[in-house]
C-alpha cells in the first residue's frame, strides 16, 4: 500500500511538471509575439516592452522557465498585469464562492444521480429508466448557460421563488448564502448528474445479474438492503471513479455557471481576465484547477481499498 | 404533366421495394435515425444560409427587442437584427468548428495513438504527456490559447482540438494493444511483414469503428465548447453571429426578451442532441460490446 501510494505520488509529481512545461509553452509557442497580443492594438512600444519584461519574455527560454517552474513550486504563481496584485491573493479572494458551488452541487448530485442509476436499473425498461435516460441525454446536451438563462427565466425572474443573480459571502447571512446557491448548483450539476447517473445504472445492471443477488433475494433480503448493500456496495468502483473524472466536468462548468449566475468565483476571475488577455491570472487558475482534478483522482484510487477490501495495493 | 406523373410512379415503385426493409431499420435504430435526420435539416440550413432571405448583420434600430411574429419569426435583438437570420447563419459556425475538431483530433489522435500502441518506448513517455494534457481543463486551455492569439474561428477549432486529441490516442491505443497479441497479428509478424504495413492493413482497421463513434462525440462537445467559449467572450470573433456570441450579447435582455437567449439556445441543444443520438446510435451498430454496458 504504502509502495502504491509513493508510486501514485511519483506519477502524480510528473503529470503535474508535464501539466507545468505545457502551460508554460502556450506562452511561447503561440504565433506571434505574445507582449503585444496581449497589450492590445492600441498599445505603445514601451508598453509592450513593458509587459514583455513583466512576462520574463526578454530572456532566454531555458532561464525563463528555470525561474518561472522555481517561483511555481515556491508558491509563487505570478502577479496580474492589470491589478499588479499576486495572482494566489486574487484567488484566495474568490475561492469561497467557488467552493461554496462546488460543494453544494455535490452535495445535491451524488445522491440524486445515485438514486437515479440504481433506480432504472432495478426497473430496466419501465418509465422511471426511460425518464432517467431522458435526464441523462438532456444532461449531456444542453449548455449549462443556456440551462441556466432558463432556470434565471423560471425561477427568478416568473417565479421569483429564488434570486437571480449574486452572491452572499457564508459568513454574513447564511439563509441567503443557501438561496443564491440553489439555481447555480442544479445548472453545474444537471451534467454530472447525467454522467453519474448513466454508470450506475450500467454497473447496477452487471450487478444485479450476478449469482450472489439471486441468492440475497432467495434467502429474503428486503429489496433496499438488497440494492444498496448487496448491489450498490459492490458496483461502487466504476461509480467512484467516474465522480473523480466528472470533477473535469464540473471544473469547466464552474466557469461558465459563475459567469451566468454573477458569481464572484475563480471561474468569474479568469472570464474577466479573457478580455484585459491578462495572462498570469489565466495560467495561475489553469494550475491550479488541474492539481485539484490531479489529486482528487489520486484520492479516488486510493478510496477503492476503502469501498472494495479485495483491491490491496 | 406525364412526365412527373411517371416519374412519381416510379419513386413509388421504388419506395415499395425498399419499404419494409427501411421501416425495419428505423425501427431498431431509432435514435440514430432521429439524430440524423435533425442533424441533416441544420447542415441544409446551414449551406442554404446565404441564399435564403433575412440578412443576419442588418440592424433595424427603430424594431429593437421585437417580439417574435412582428414581421421577424423569431423577433429582433437588442441591435435590431433578426433573431431567425443569425440563429441559421449561427449552424454555420457551430457546424463547421464541430466537424473539423472532430476529423482533426481523430487524425492526430490516430497518428499519436498507433505509434504509442505500436513502439514500447515511446509508449509510457508519450502517455504521461496525454494524462497531464489531460488534466487541463478543457475549456481552459481554450480560453488561454485564444487569449494568447487574435480571435478566429481557426484558433478557437486549433483549441478546442488540443484537448480532445488525448482522449483519441487512449481509445486507439487501447484498441492496438488489445489487436497486437491476436494470433492474426503475429501470424503477419512470423510472416516478415515490416512494421508499417503490420500497423496500416492490420492494426489500423480495427480502430475505425471506435473511432467512428468517438468522432460523433467529440463533435458533439467540441460544439458546445466553441458556443461555450464565445459566451465567454473567448471564441468566435463577436462579429460572426455564432450562437455563443448571440447568447453572450442578449444577456442583460433575459426578462425582456427572453427569444434573444433561447432561440440560438434551443438551436444549440437541439444540434448536440443530434450529434450525441447519432453517437448513440452508431455506437449501438459497430461497437455492441460498448452499447450492452452504457
Amino acid at each position: 500500500m504504502i509502495a502504491y501510494v509513493a508510486r501514485r505520488l511519483a506519477s502524480l509529481v510528473v503529470v503535474m511538471a508535464l501539466v507545468g512545461v505545457c502551460v508554460f509553452l502556450l506562452l511561447h509557442l503561440a504565433p506571434g509575439d505574445p507582449a503585444a497580443i496581449i497589450a492590445g492594438d492600441n498599445a505603445t512600444p514601451e508598453q509592450i516592452a513593458g509587459i514583455r519584461t513583466k512576462l520574463g519574455l526578454d530572456e532566454a527560454l531555458p532561464i525563463q522557465f528555470l525561474r518561472w517552474s522555481t517561483s511555481v513550486l515556491s508558491g509563487d504563481l505570478g502577479v496580474s498585469i492589470f491589478s499588479n496584485t499576486p495572482v494566489t491573493t486574487l484567488i484566495g479572494q474568490r475561492l469561497e464562492p467557488t467552493l461554496s458551488l462546488a460543494l453544494a452541487t455535490l452535495a445535491f448530485a451524488v445522491p440524486v444521480a445515485l438514486v437515479l442509476g440504481v433506480l432504472a436499473a432495478w426497473r430496466a425498461g419501465s418509465s422511471i429508466d426511460r425518464a432517467s435516460m431522458i435526464v441523462a441525454v438532456t444532461g449531456f446536451s444542453a449548455p449549462a448557460f443556456v440551462v441556466g438563462y432558463l432556470m434565471i427565466y423560471v425561477f427568478a425572474v416568473t417565479l421569483r421563488w429564488f434570486p437571480v443573480q449574486g452572491y452572499t459571502p457564508f459568513g454574513e447571512n447564511i439563509a441567503d448564502w443557501a438561496r443564491h446557491l440553489v439555481l447555480p448548483a442544479l445548472t453545474l450539476g444537471l451534467a454530472y448528474v447525467a454522467l453519474i447517473a448513466r454508470i450506475t445504472r450500467a454497473t447496477m445492471l452487471e450487478v444485479l445479474a450476478e449469482d450472489y443477488i439471486r441468492t440475497a433475494k432467495a434467502k429474503g433480503v428486503a429489496t433496499g438492503p438488497m440494492l444498496l448493500k448487496h448491489a450498490l456496495k459492490n458496483a461502487g468502483v466504476p461509480i467512484i471513479t467516474v465522480i473523480g473524472i466528472g470533477v473535469a466536468l464540473l471544473i469547466g462548468g464552474v466557469v461558465i455557471t459563475e459567469t451566468v449566475y454573477n458569481l464572484p468565483g475563480v471561474g468569474r476571475l479568469v472570464v474577466d481576465a479573457i478580455s484585459k488577455r491578462d495572462y498570469p491570472i489565466i495560467q495561475g487558475v489553469i494550475l491550479v484547477f488541474s492539481a485539484v482534478y490531479v489529486v482528487i483522482n489520486l484520492v479516488v484510487d486510493l478510496s477503492y481499498t476503502l469501498i472494495d477490501p479485495r483491491i490491496r495495493y | 404533366m406525364s412526365e412527373a406523373s411517371a416519374f412519381s410512379a416510379r419513386e413509388l415503385a421504388a419506395t415499395a421495394s425498399v419499404g419494409p426493409s427501411r421501416r425495419h431499420f428505423v425501427r431498431r435504430h431509432p435514435s440514430l435515425v432521429a439524430g440524423a435526420a435533425i442533424l441533416a435539416i441544420f447542415v441544409a440550413l446551414a449551406l442554404a444560409a446565404p441564399y435564403l432571405p433575412g440578412d443576419p448583420l442588418t440592424m433595424t434600430p427603430a424594431r429593437r427587442l421585437s417580439p417574435p411574429g412582428s414581421g421577424f419569426l423569431l423577433g429582433t435583438d437588442a441591435l435590431g437584427r433578426d433573431v431567425l437570420a443569425r440563429t441559421i447563419h449561427g449552424a454555420r459556425v457551430s457546424l463547421l468548428v464541430g466537424f473539423s475538431v472532430a476529423a482533426f483530433s481523430v487524425l492526430v489522435g490516430l497518428a499519436i495513438g498507433l505509434f504509442a500502441g505500436s513502439i514500447r518506448k515511446a509508449d509510457a513517455p508519450l502517455m504521461r504527456l496525454m494524462d497531464a494534457l489531460m488534466a487541463i481543463p478543457a475549456i481552459l486551455l481554450a480560453i488561454a490559447l485564444v487569449s494568447l492569439t487574435r480571435a478566429s474561428v481557426t484558433t478557437v477549432v486549433i483549441a478546442i482540438t488540443i484537448p480532445e486529441v488525448p482522449r483519441v490516442v487512449r481509445l486507439v491505443r487501447s484498441v492496438v494493444l488489445g489487436v497486437r497479441e491476436q494470433p492474426f497479428v503475429e501470424a503477419a509478424i512470423a510472416g516478415g511483414a515490416r512494421l508499417p504495413k503490420i500497423i496500416l492493413r492490420h492494426i489500423l482497421p480495427s480502430t475505425i469503428p471506435p473511432l467512428i463513434v468517438q468522432a460523433t462525440y467529440i463533435c458533439a462537445s467540441a460544439i458546445l465548447v466553441e458556443a461555450s467559449l464565445s459566451f465567454l467572450g473567448a471564441g468566435s470573433p463577436p462579429e460572426i453571429p455564432s450562437w455563443g456570441n448571440m447568447i453572450a450579447s442578449s444577456r442583460l435582455y433575459l426578462a425582456r426578451a427572453p427569444w434573444t437567449i433561447f432561440a440560438p439556445g434551443i438551436a444549440l441543444a437541439l444540434v448536440v442532441l443530434a450529434v450525441n443520438l447519432v453517437g448513440d446510435g452508431l455506437r449501438d451498430r459497430l461497437d455492441p460490446r460498448l452499447a450492452r454496458r452504457m
